[in-house]
């Protein structure tokens, strides 16, 4: 399949305005003929609904939650990017995009990452206009801290809380549609197809997850704005909802699936505490602003840490990147804490955490100002460890928190099926093979505000559509194929739940496909994966019927899109024989541990192609070309 | 530890419901409330037997998406803590819990410990915004507000919307919920031009949904898992008042 990214011509600096002035209008009167589709509710996709709806479009809006608030861009803790420069550091949309391509380790494509640096100062005026209680200083001007990867200070925040205050924000802006009459909302639906007429995405099936009817919906156009895979290890920051099904479904349709072997591995989450986990807590990176992270220099140094001497700590990330200290991206931060703890040096009573020390700071600021910046963060940690970080170090483990891969999809963000855009986390697009700390609500916003209003209205304009009819055969096929496979989930009556095969899932895949790949373990992966998926298909049990609320079916469909997914994700990290962001393949580092790229022979964006359950499936390429920022080892020393 | 559980448990939304005993057994102190659930349900499939529903999403008390009353305690004992977030080393070895779901009027029941919390997003839809639309919003330092302001403002907006200050409250009032909102923009200066209409309308839609009126028990802030303050819902009360009295709206 040739892939068109459909990069528009020109310097970097006006693709964008260019573009926009180029694409196809949809005239004012018109725009209310198009019906939209849009699947997900995070902030990519209420901020694209309540976008269009203003705009004039139809908007359908469906979400897996009982209201659309509750999607998981809720849970960003630490900030949003954008190059505003207030502290007037030195920041620009230049050094944005700049450190983007960079804390990507070079796998992003240059102009949508330009386009969101340019776009990341009006997001937020956009949400200081809706009332989002971003942090203030005294004299009433905005406030800023530092992240991972950059050396300004550039994030926006509230609190610890800035997902939830900006998805609010953004849930504010739909619910006022919702009322308006521009969308109608659908709250407890699952969409488990997607219906392709003609060769366009023209409509989806969903499960109502109260009732359990499914029922087909049309559409011009379809958005998936669902979030990441993150799940697929089981154990993840993730929410329990959170997964790949509406994304895999459209893969299994035709579009790409691109880069899945880039999953992010958040370095400051709090440690596992035993096998009844159901997820892993993170403790946002703006912690690093003023923590700092260390360990014993002795392995197997039991000694609690308020009695370990200054002289005996290593704080191992000031000491190799003195540049950039704690605030080392994540990738980098979360490997150099495998590291210590595969080095002995690992403390808590399992040994695998290291400390995140806020004594310095506490005693610099006073306890009064900590608690203001992080106080809701901390109060979090000690409700789940019984330990007080004010008066102990924290304990921090890395932990799976983002995927930067996705469905594939072009500058005007849709996938390789005409009329499929996808936004977000789900797409691949933005972030290379590591995403910086606070980017990811600078993308969702992005996509949802700035850019799938101007790109969503160039192929409306631009596309001869036929009368659709969810009466019609295609939309009739995918109804019946929902039911035979629900008919199937419900019929085995094996002996095992859902949720234990997950685990399972979730183990072989931290195990060797987490941190540290290996061709080896990535070979062993695949052979236990396809054992795993044929074990579930003959020995899953759900209980109750398909006509009821059931959260078991609904997990046993997850679960089974899961079994499938990993699969490629670990052929797509088996077939990149080179270490970038957060994949990790141990056979390619540089003598101090760092990843080592193969600019050479991988500087492509891997787009998968479906050809059935358990077939290899077919590898695309999408050259990477860089003609803005030069090609170099990163560094952060 | 072991625990014994009584749990509501009802097929539908019109079918009868009633409290079930249920063992739950090696519960670690260490576990999240819900996560011992998640185990009694892994039990209750492997027997083959319809496990317990209960709504729950984020899991580290910010979604709103979880809910319960715990020994007749909206969220359970704990202070400022969501369900997701209450530890079992709350309980003592060999206790009884009653388990049973949010109860209002306004909060149809679904199945077993889940109900339907949506009149919360029409209360929301009669007024919780500000009219801007994307692309209209002036520079962002362009208003001025101040450090102790913003802080207020947060305070306000950092409800998660789960619904336990209905559930906590004996006249099922959405007091502190509408009064959360309407603070938040009233503080600031983006919620001005729409604050009277603002004020008039939320406390309508309140009403249509069928929520009781608030009579100062104050259960509501004890109960919120955000401690959201009934502060509020005097500053609420005055906007109500002042959009009666001094607004055409």
């Amino acid at each position: 399949m040739k892939l068109d990214s459909k990069v528009p011509e020109g310097p970097i600096e006006t693709k964008w305005n260019n573009h926009k002035f180029n694409l196809k209008l949809v005239n004012p009167a018109n725009k209310r003929k198009y019906e939209v589709l849009v699947v997900g509710t995070g902030l990519a996709g209420s901020s694209a609904a309540a976008s269009l709806a203003e705009l004039g479009y139809n908007v359908k809006v469906f979400c897996i939650q009982d209201s659309p608030r509750r999607a998981h861009s809720i849970a960003a803790q630490g900030g949003i990017n954008a190059a505003k420069n207030y502290p007037n550091d030195g920041d620009s949309v230049w050094r944005l995009f700049y450190d983007t391509v960079k804390g990507g380790d070079f796998r992003a494509r240059e102009a949508n990452v330009y386009r969101l640096a340019q776009v990341s100062a009006n997001i937020i005026d956009q949400c200081v206009a809706q009332g989002v209680p971003f942090a203030r200083e005294y004299g009433g001007t905005l406030s800023n801290r530092s992240f991972g990867g950059a050396q300004v200070s550039r994030t926006f925040y509230a609190r610890g809380q800035t997902g939830q205050q900006l998805l609010l924000g953004a849930y504010s802006s739909l619910m006022r549609q919702v009322g308006l009459g521009s969308v109608q909302m659908y709250p407890r639906r699952e969409m488990l197809e997607l219906v392709v007429v003609d060769g366009q995405a023209r409509g989806i099936v969903c499960r109502n997850l109260e009732t359990g009817a499914s029922k087909s919906y049309a559409g011009h156009a379809v958005l998936l704005c669902t979030g990441g895979y993150g799940n697929v290890f089981y154990l993840s920051t993730n929410a329990a909802s959170c997964n790949v099904s509406a994304t895999w479904r459209a893969h299994k349709h035709g579009a790409l699936f691109a880069n899945p072997c880039y999953t992010q591995i958040h370095p400051t989450c709090i440690p596992v505490s035993g096998d009844h986990q159901s997820k892993l807590t993170l403790m946002s990176e703006s912690l690093r602003n003023d923590g700092r992270v260390w360990v014993p220099k002795k392995k197997g140094d039991k000694r609690s840490p308020e009695t370990i001497p200054e002289a005996e700590r290593d704080y191992y990330l000031e000491r190799k990147y003195p540049s950039f200290g704690n605030l080392v991206p994540r990738d980098v931060a979360s490997r150099n804490a495998k590291s210590m703890i595969d080095e002995g040096k690992g403390v808590g009573e399992t040994g695998l955490s290291v400390y995140l020390d806020l004594a310095d700071a506490i005693a610099r600021l006073g306890e009064g100002a900590i608690r203001e910046k992080y106080g809701n963060l901390l109060d979090m940690y000690q409700h789940i460890t019984d330990e007080d970080p004010y008066k102990v170090p924290m304990r921090i483990y890395p932990a799976v928190h983002y995927t930067m891969g996705g469905l594939w999809v072009d500058y005007n963000l849709m996938t390789t099926i005409p009329g499929l855009f996808c936004l977000g986390e789900a797409n691949f697009s933005d972030h290379g093979a590591n995403r910086l700390g606070a980017s990811a609500l600078m993308q969702g916003l992005a996509d949802g505000y700035f850019v799938i209003p101007a790109t969503l209205g160039g192929y409306l304009a631009s596309t001869k559509f036929g009368k659709i009819d969810i009466e019609s055969k295609p939309f009739k096929d995918q109804e019946k194929a929902v039911s035979e496979r629900t008919a199937k989930l419900l019929g085995i009556n094996g002996k095992r739940t859902p949720s234990e095969f997950h685990k399972e899932l979730g183990k072989i895949m931290w195990d060797k496909c987490g941190m540290g790949r290996t061709e080896k373990g990535l070979k062993e992966a695949i052979a236990e994966i396809t054992a795993l998926r044929n074990e579930f298909w003959k020995d899953v049990k759900v209980t109750a019927s398909n006509a009821e609320f059931n959260q078991t079916l609904e997990r046993a469909g997850r679960v089974a899109d899961y079994l499938e997914f990993a699969e490629l994700l670990v052929r797509d990290a088996l077939h990149r024989k080179e270490s970038c962001g957060g994949h990790f393949r141990e056979e390619y580092q540089t003598p101090d541990g760092e990843a080592k790229r193969d600019d050479e022979n991988f500087s492509y964006v891997a787009a998968w192609e479906f050809k059935g359950v358990g077939a290899e499936p077919v590898l695309n390429k999408e050259p990477l070309t860089f003609d803005n920022v030069h090609l170099a080892q990163r560094s952060y020393a | 530890m072991n625990i014994t559980l009584k749990v509501w448990r009802q097929k539908g939304p019109n079918n009868a419901g009633r409290l079930v005993e249920y063992a739950a057994k090696d519960v670690s102190p260490d576990m999240s409330f819900l996560e011992m659930l998640d185990v009694v349900n892994e039990g209750l499939i492997k027997r083959g037997e319809d496990p317990i529903a209960f709504d729950s999403d984020c899991r580290e008390g910010i979604c709103g998406m979880c809910s319960l009353v715990i020994n007749g305690q909206a969220h359970g004992p704990e202070r400022g803590t969501a369900t997701c977030q209450l530890h079992m080393r709350t309980f003592s070895d060999g206790e009884t819990i009653t388990v049973e779901p949010f109860r209002a009027r306004a909060f149809p029941p679904i199945k077993d410990l889940t109900v339907d919390r949506s009149a919360f997003d029409r209360v929301m839809q009669a007024g919780g915004f500000v009219s801007v639309n994307t692309g209209n919003a002036p520079e962002a330092n362009s208003n001025l507000i101040s450090h102790h302001t913003a802080e207020k403002a947060m305070d306000a907006a950092a409800c998660i919307g789960c619904g336990a200050c209905v559930a906590a409250c004996p006249n099922a009032s959405a007091m502190l919920f509408v009064a959360a909102k309407v603070s938040q923009l009233a503080l600031l200066p983006q919620g001005q031009p729409e604050r009277a209409k603002r004020a008039l309308s939320m406390r309508k839609a309140m009403d249509e949904e069928g929520f009781g009126n608030c009579s100062n028990e104050y259960a509501c802030e004890a109960a919120c898992p955000k401690e959201i303050k009934v502060s509020n819902i005097a500053r609420f009360n005055r906007e109500h008042l002042r959009a009666g009295v001094c607004s055409d709206e």
